[in-house]
C-alpha cells in the first residue's frame, strides 16, 4: 500500500464510521455533527485525488453553509431525542436494502475494476477548472444560476407567512387545514 | 497512487448510508441529510472516475461542483417545506404528513 492508500484508509474509515453513526444516532444534532465528519472525510478524499478545488468548494458550502442551514431547522423544529421517535418501523426491512446495495455495489466495482486500476491524480489547478466550465460547460453553469435563483425565490416563497390568507381567514393548500389547528 | 475500488467502496459505503437513512428515519431533516449523503457518495464517484480516465476537460469535477450546486438548491427549498410543514401541522415526521396520499 502507498501511502497515499494509508491515508485514504483512514480518512475513508473515519468518514464511513461518520456517515453510520449520522443515521443511526439518537440525537439529531449529533447527527448533524456526525454529517460534518462525513462532509470533511469526503473533502479530504477529494484533496487526495488533488482536486483542490472542489475540496475547498466541498468545505464551504457543504460544512460551512449547508450544515448551518440543517442546524437552523432543527432549532426552528421540534428536536427530540431517542429512537423511536426519529426512526419508524421499516428499520429491519431497510437494513435489509441498504446491506443489499452496499454487496450489490462492491460486487460490481470490484468485478468491474478490481484488477486493473490503479490512479495517479495530477494536481489539478483553479485556472483549469474555470476554463473548463466556462469553455465546454457554458450552457449547463447558466442553467444552474437559473436553478439557483429559482431556489432562492422559491424557498423565499414557500417559508414565509401567508399574510394574506390569515387577514382573509381563507388560505391555499396547506394553510386551510393548519389554521384551525393554529388558532387551537 | 490509489487503487480506484477503494475510492468505489467508499462511496458504496456513503450511498447504502444514505439509503438506510432515507428508508429508516421519520425526521424529515434527517432524511434530507441522508440524500445528501447519496450526493456526495455520487460526487466522490465523480471525481474518482475523472481521475482515473485523466480527462483533460475535467469533465469529472465540474460536474461535482454542478451536482453540488444543485444539492444546495434542493436542500434549501427541502427545510422551507420543512419549515411550513412545521409551522402548520407541529410535526415534521414524515409518516404523519400525509395531505396527498388518498
Amino acid at each position: 500500500m502507498s501511502s497515499q492508500e494509508i491515508a485514504f484508509v483512514i480518512i475513508a474509515g473515519a468518514g464511513s464510521l461518520g456517515a453510520i453513526r449520522l443515521v443511526t444516532s439518537k440525537n439529531v444534532v449529533h447527527a448533524a455533527l456526525y454529517l460534518v465528519v462525513a462532509l470533511a472525510s469526503v473533502a479530504a478524499v477529494y484533496l487526495i485525488l488533488a482536486a483542490e478545488f472542489l475540496a475547498w468548494v466541498q468545505v464551504l458550502i457543504y460544512v460551512g453553509a449547508i450544515v448551518v442551514l440543517l442546524l437552523f431547522s432543527l432549532m426552528l423544529t421540534k428536536a427530540p431525542i431517542g429512537r423511536e421517535t426519529l426512526d419508524n418501523q421499516q428499520r429491519g426491512m431497510a437494513l435489509l436494502v441498504a446491506v443489499g446495495i452496499l454487496g450489490g455495489l462492491v460486487y460490481l466495482f470490484q468485478d468491474a475494476f478490481g484488477a486493473s486500476s490503479e490512479l495517479n491524480p495530477q494536481a489539478t489547478r483553479t485556472v483549469d477548472v474555470g476554463v473548463s466550465i466556462f469553455r465546454d460547460f457554458v450552457l449547463p453553469f447558466e442553467v444552474v444560476s437559473v436553478l439557483l435563483l429559482a431556489a432562492l425565490v422559491g424557498a423565499v416563497v414557500i417559508a414565509r407567512k401567508d399574510e394574506w390568507a390569515e387577514q382573509t381567514g381563507r388560505g391555499a393548500d396547506l394553510g386551510a387545514r393548519g389554521g384551525t389547528e393554529r388558532a387551537g | 497512487m490509489i487503487r480506484l475500488p477503494f475510492l468505489l467502496f467508499f462511496s458504496a459505503v456513503l450511498f447504502s448510508a444514505g439509503i438506510y437513512g432515507v428508508l429508516a428515519r421519520r425526521n424529515a431533516v434527517l432524511v434530507l441529510m441522508s440524500i445528501e449523503l447519496m450526493l456526495n457518495a455520487v460526487n466522490v464517484n465523480l471525481v474518482a472516475f475523472g481521475s482515473f480516465l485523466q480527462d483533460a476537460a475535467l469533465t469529472g469535477q465540474v460536474f461535482a461542483l454542478f451536482v453540488i450546486t444543485v444539492a444546495a438548491a434542493e436542500v434549501g427549498i427541502g427545510l422551507a417545506i420543512v419549515i411550513l410543514i412545521y409551522r402548520n401541522r407541529e410535526t415534521i415526521n414524515v409518516d404523519e404528513v400525509n395531505l396527498l396520499r388518498w
